[in-house]
């Protein structure tokens, strides 16, 4: 076995399979940051819609909620698996990569947007009643009151979740996306030995995974400091002017 | 649009689907418990184990959080018949989704043990318990009630979204199941939607239960919704 | 024509009346005192004036203008005729004391930045504040808070100013500071709604105490027929517990 591998290593390490592994990472990452991001814009939306007062906005309240709920009870796999034949019922040639950035966006929206609402309210609703008694409308007090006090509250999670979901993307190979695992996958079915191939899939998302992790746990620390501490660090020249 | 839903044809092999749903409780149980003792173990040497086992438990974790399971899966099933070890699919995929659980459970058990604090650990010992009584009444019990949350969330979420990686392999649980009755019956939209229903209720079934027990036996109040 | 009157005001929470009507009324410059024991819905009026809290029954009037609590464009403009000052300052944490004190007229008032600027500067120094310009609240101890609160607020141009026990959360050696600044503002003629638990600096402030107790106006007087002169068992009651230390 161990042989076999030494002797598999210089062709599987051709520069044509290296180019293609690490275009494969970048599709992985791609996806992942661009679902993600737009995911975290969705999420926002969603709170923000599911926080609407009134009688009338009672539907989309509702909808907010129930958005939320589901696409948090199903798969990651069975979500692109019906994003695929959704969009493909109407448009039979879509990109497969958008298809999948898709996928990441409606499942990460589910879970962003528990993470928003959760930061929203560990703001003391004092601060949003001083903001009320004033006559902030409610988007100037998200604006200015709430969302930069509850900044350390989302962000930590929402990017160790949008670092976590690197992996998940490994999925989206079942649909064809020209990711890592999908490379990974094509390489064993051209001969090369399991143990080596996904060994070294294994090792290369561990080499996006990990670091990532690390820095959003930086992330974390940074922002659990106080307001006048923050404003302090951010003052702290970088470079001068 | 040149798609008509048949959501008929979809629901009338709803009894085959739920042989898929079992399936996926099993997995799930199984993982679950497996990863559980793991975890218990990984937990155990990162508290109280020397430099080595700790660092031992640390490469553990570290590997297989930041690995994606269905690698560690592919791994087991395409890699592991070269060393000579041949694994059916179902084992394969409950190997490797219990190690993978076993890391993410050794962090929450590790939380737990950590919330343990060491004055209640004095008091019980100034009222005259022996370690093992402590152990028995006061660490475990604190422990269990401080960490049911995250098992039980942890246990849906195995549920939810670790047993359906079979499905790539061939595994027949849930998504499995959808896919194979999708390639002869055609009506693919039709099948996941269902399932997709069927997840979400197995989730809420699951979650409603955990939370029961959980406020019956420790009095903890756990997230239902 | 009183500049504040409070008509039978009522207001219930699900089973629970809070405030069983109330009578109120505050003439121009006049300083009234709300006292009465936890729970007697002193904090509450000023929170249903501010509209935070919705009335069930009655009438507020600011200068004989009925405010219709369920009219958004109503509070509006009644929040721009009063202000209030919280018992905890709710002094909004992400911002350093210039930008709590100029955010409300800027963004929401629409007044011109730099003229809001100068008047916030002048309204700290005011407060006695003047070098805290760029600290944040989290520097600044509760009393030094409270007066970026008062500021903050009078930064608004009330014609009305709500205190709410604004000085029940400070440690007693920073009351003073505050009550100070209470008393410049009596002397200029605000018109202000106090509640409060210092009898002291309401015998010598208020033109007129109203007692509460369970939502209900017990009694309404000078402070020297109050505190010395009380009619109502239950205002002789309350005056007897709180002036015997």
């Amino acid at each position: 076995m161990l042989e076999r591998i030494v002797r598999e290593i210089p062709e599987f390490f051709s520069p044509q399979n290296v180019v293609l592994l690490l275009e494969a990472m970048g599709t992985t990452l791609a996806m992942t940051i661009i679902g993600c991001v737009l995911g975290f814009l969705l999420a926002f939306t969603i709170v923000f819609l599911r926080q609407t007062p009134g009688r009338l906005m009672l539907p989309v309240r509702l909808a907010a909620i129930l958005y939320v709920e589901i696409f948090r009870r199903i798969p990651f796999l069975v979500v692109t698996y019906l994003v695929l034949f959704f969009i493909q019922a109407f448009v039979s040639d879509a990109s497969l990569f958008a298809i999948a950035v898709i996928a990441v966006c409606i499942y990460s929206t589910a879970y962003t947007a528990d993470i928003i609402r959760g930061g929203f309210e560990s703001v003391a609703r004092q601060q949003t009643e001083a903001a009320v008694a004033m006559n902030f409308s409610r988007w100037q007090t998200l604006v200015s009151v709430i969302i930069p006090q509850s900044w350390p509250v989302i962000l930590p999670p929402a990017v160790a979740f949008a670092v976590g979901f690197i992996k998940d993307t490994a999925l989206v190979s079942q649909v064809g996306v020209f990711e890592l695992t999908f490379r990974g996958k094509e390489l064993n079915n051209a001969g090369f030995s399991g143990i080596l191939v996904f060994g070294t899939i294994a090792f290369l998302y561990f080499t996006m995974s990990y670091p990532l992790s690390r820095w959003g746990r930086w992330l974390e620390q940074r922002l659990a400091s106080s307001p006048s501490k923050r404003s302090q660090q951010r003052l702290r020249p970088a470079h001068r002017p | 649009m040149n798609y008509t839903f048949q959501f008929g044809v979809a629901f009338a092999q709803l009894p085959e689907l739920l042989k898929g749903a079992v399936v996926t409780f099993e997995l799930g149980l199984l993982t679950f418990w497996g990863g559980a003792l793991i975890g218990l173990l990984g937990a155990s040497l990162k508290t109280f184990g020397g430099p080595i086992l700790r660092r031992a438990a640390n490469v553990y974790v570290i590997f297989f959080t930041n690995t994606p399971a269905l690698i560690q899966i592919y791994f087991l099933y395409f890699g592991l018949p070269e060393a000579g070890i041949l694994w059916d699919k179902f084992t394969c995929v409950l190997i490797g989704l219990t190690l993978n659980a076993g890391a993410y459970l050794t962090e929450i058990m590790r939380a737990g043990f950590i919330s343990v604090r060491r004055t209640e650990m004095e008091a019980a010992e100034t009222l005259g318990m022996s370690v093992w009584q402590q152990i028995r009444f006061v660490i475990v019990p604190h422990i269990a009630k401080a960490i049911y949350p995250a098992l039980a969330n942890f246990f849906v979420v195995i549920l939810v979204m670790g047993t359906s990686v079979g499905a790539v392999i061939g595994v027949d649980e849930l998504t499995g199941q959808a896919i194979n009755i999708s390639t002869e019956n055609y009506r693919w939209l039709e099948m996941f939607t269902l399932v997709a229903g069927i997840y979400v209720v197995l989730t809420l079934i699951a979650s409603l239960s955990l939370a029961l027990v959980g406020r019956w036996a420790f009095r903890v109040k756990a997230k239902v919704f | 024509m009183h500049h504040l009157q409070v008509k039978d005001l009522s207001s219930a929470y699900g089973p629970l009346t809070v405030l069983r009507s109330v009578n109120l009324t505050l003439s121009k410059g006049e300083v009234v005192a709300l006292i009465g024991p936890s729970g007697s819905g002193k904090s509450t009026i000023l929170r249903v004036l501010m509209g935070l809290t919705p009335p069930t029954a009655g009438e507020v009037l600011v200068d004989g203008a009925a405010i219709d609590y369920r009219s958004a464009a109503s509070i509006r403009s009644a929040r721009e005729r009063m202000a209030i000052v919280f018992q905890q300052y709710n002094l909004f944490q992400n911002m350093d004391v210039m930008r709590n004190v100029t955010i409300a007229p800027v963004k929401i008032q629409g007044r011109p930045r730099a003229e809001v600027e100068a008047e916030a500067v002048r309204l700290l120094a005011k407060v006695g504040l003047a070098d805290k310009h760029r600290a944040y609240p989290d520097e600044l101890s509760g009393g030094q808070q409270q007066r970026v609160a008062i500021a903050r607020a009078l930064a608004l141009r009330p014609e009305i100013l709500l205190l709410d026990e604004v000085t029940s959360a400070l440690d007693p050696e920073l009351v003073n500071e505050v009550l100070d600044t209470i008393r410049g503002l009596a002397a200029e003629g605000m018109t202000m709604l106090i509640v409060s638990h210092e009898m002291g600096f309401v015998r010598e402030v208020a033109a007129k105490v109203v007692m509460m107790d369970k939502g209900q106006v017990v009694e309404v007087g000078s402070p020297r027929e109050i505190f010395d002169m009380p009619k109502t068992d239950r205002a002789r009651e309350f005056v007897g517990k709180i002036l015997r230390h």
